[in-house]
C-alpha cells in the first residue's frame, strides 16, 4: 500500500497560487456550492489525494463535509488560515479532538 | 433484569462469561490508557505544529501580497501558473496500538531547491521570489500537521471506542453478570434446601405407614 498520492489546495485564488507553483494541485474557487462538489470530487478514493489542505472561511461553511472524512485514513482534510489571517478553526479541531477522546475539554 | 433460567448449566455458562469480561475489561483500560498517553503527546505535537504553519502561512501570504502590489496580477499569475517543481506523497501507515496512522513520506521530482521559482527572475520582482521562499518554508511543517493532524483524529476516534466499550463492560455487563450469578445461586441454594425438607418429611410419612413409627414430639 505505498503507491503515489497527490496533494490538494482548495481556497480562494490569491491564497492557492503560491502552493501551484509548489507543484501541488489547486482548486480556486470561492462559491460555497463549488467548493462542495469539488471537495466531495477530489475526496473519493480512486482521485487518490493524500491530504486535501482546505482554506478556512471555505471549511467553515463545508463542516459537515469535511467531519465526514475525519474517521477514514485518507484523504487528511486539514485547515489552513486563508489571507486575512487565521479564524482560529484549526485550533478548534484541534479542541475537538480532545473533547471527544477525553470525554471533556482538558485544554 | 434479564430472564435467566436458574440451572447450573446457566450458572457455568455465567461464571465463565463473567471472567472474559474482566479479562477484556482490564485488556481495553490498558489500550485505553496507552492511547491516551500517545494521544496526549500527539495533541501538544499538533498544537505547536499549528501554531507555526499558521503564523508562517499569514507571513508567506504578506509577502505574496507585498509582491502582488508590486507586480500587476497578470504577471504574477502567470509567472506562477506553470510550476517546475512537482511533488509525489507516498502513503505508509504505522500501526498504533491498532490503529492505522498515515506516514507522509514526500517527494520532490527534482532535488534542486531552487526549482521553485517556475519563473525567469528577469520580469519579476524580487518580493515575488521572498514570498516562494517562504511558502515553501513553511509547507515541509503543513506536511507534517497534516500526519499529525490526522493521527490525532484517528486516534480520537478510537479512544472514543475504547472508552465506551470500557464502560460497558464496567457498568453494564460486568455488574449484570455478577446479579445473574448471585440469582441463580441463590436460587439454587433454594431448590436444594427444600428438596431437603421434602425428603425429610416423606422419610417420616414412610417410617409411619411401614411401622407406626413415630418420632417423639
Amino acid at each position: 500500500m505505498n503507491c503515489m498520492h497527490k496533494i490538494g489546495v482548495m481556497g480562494s485564488r490569491e491564497t492557492v497560487i503560491g502552493f501551484k507553483a509548489l507543484g501541488l494541485d489547486v482548486f480556486p474557487t470561492s462559491d460555497i456550492t463549488e467548493a462542495r462538489h469539488t471537495l466531495r470530487r477530489i475526496a473519493k478514493p480512486e482521485e487518490n489525494y493524500a491530504i486535501i489542505y482546505v482554506e478556512e472561511n471555505l471549511a467553515k461553511e463545508l463542516w459537515s463535509d469535511i467531519n465526514r472524512y475525519k474517521d477514514a485514513p485518507t484523504p487528511a482534510i486539514i485547515l489552513i488560515p486563508g489571507r486575512d489571517g487565521t479564524l482560529g478553526l484549526g485550533q478548534s479541531a484541534l479542541q475537538e479532538a480532545v473533547e471527544r477522546a477525553v470525554g471533556s475539554n482538558i485544554l | 433484569m434479564a430472564t435467566v433460567t436458574p440451572t447450573r448449566m446457566v450458572l457455568n455458562q455465567m461464571k465463565g462469561r463473567l471472567t472474559t469480561a474482566q479479562r477484556g475489561h482490564k485488556l481495553l483500560k490498558d489500550k485505553r490508557d496507552e492511547l491516551m498517553r500517545q494521544f496526549m503527546d500527539v495533541v501538544r505535537r499538533n498544537k505547536e505544529l499549528r501554531l507555526k504553519v499558521e503564523a508562517g502561512l499569514t507571513e508567506a501570504f504578506a509577502a505574496l501580497s507585498v509582491a502582488g502590489s508590486v507586480m500587476s496580477p497578470e504577471m504574477l499569475e502567470q509567472s506562477l501558473l506553470y510550476p517546475r517543481q512537482s511533488v509525489e506523497l507516498g502513503v505508509g501507515f504505522n500501526n498504533v496500538m491498532s490503529v492505522n496512522v498515515p506516514v507522509y513520506d514526500f517527494k520532490t521530482k527534482s532535488a534542486d531547491s531552487g526549482d521553485i521559482f517556475p519563473y525567469g527572475f528577469a520580469q519579476t520582482s524580487g518580493e515575488l521570489d521572498d514570498a516562494m521562499s517562504a511558502i515553501s518554508g513553511v509547507f515541509e511543517d503543513m506536511l507534517e500537521l497534516a500526519q499529525v493532524e490526522k493521527t490525532m483524529q484517528l486516534l480520537a476516534q478510537e479512544i472514543e471506542k475504547t472508552r465506551r466499550r470500557v464502560n460497558a463492560l464496567e457498568y453494564v455487563m460486568i455488574p449484570e453478570y455478577q446479579a445473574n450469578i448471585k440469582y441463580i445461586t441463590a436460587k439454587l441454594q433454594e431448590n436444594e434446601n427444600s428438596t431437603k425438607v421434602r425428603l425429610i418429611k416423606v422419610k417420616e410419612m414412610v417410617l409411619e405407614k411401614a411401622h407406626d413409627f413415630k418420632y417423639a414430639e
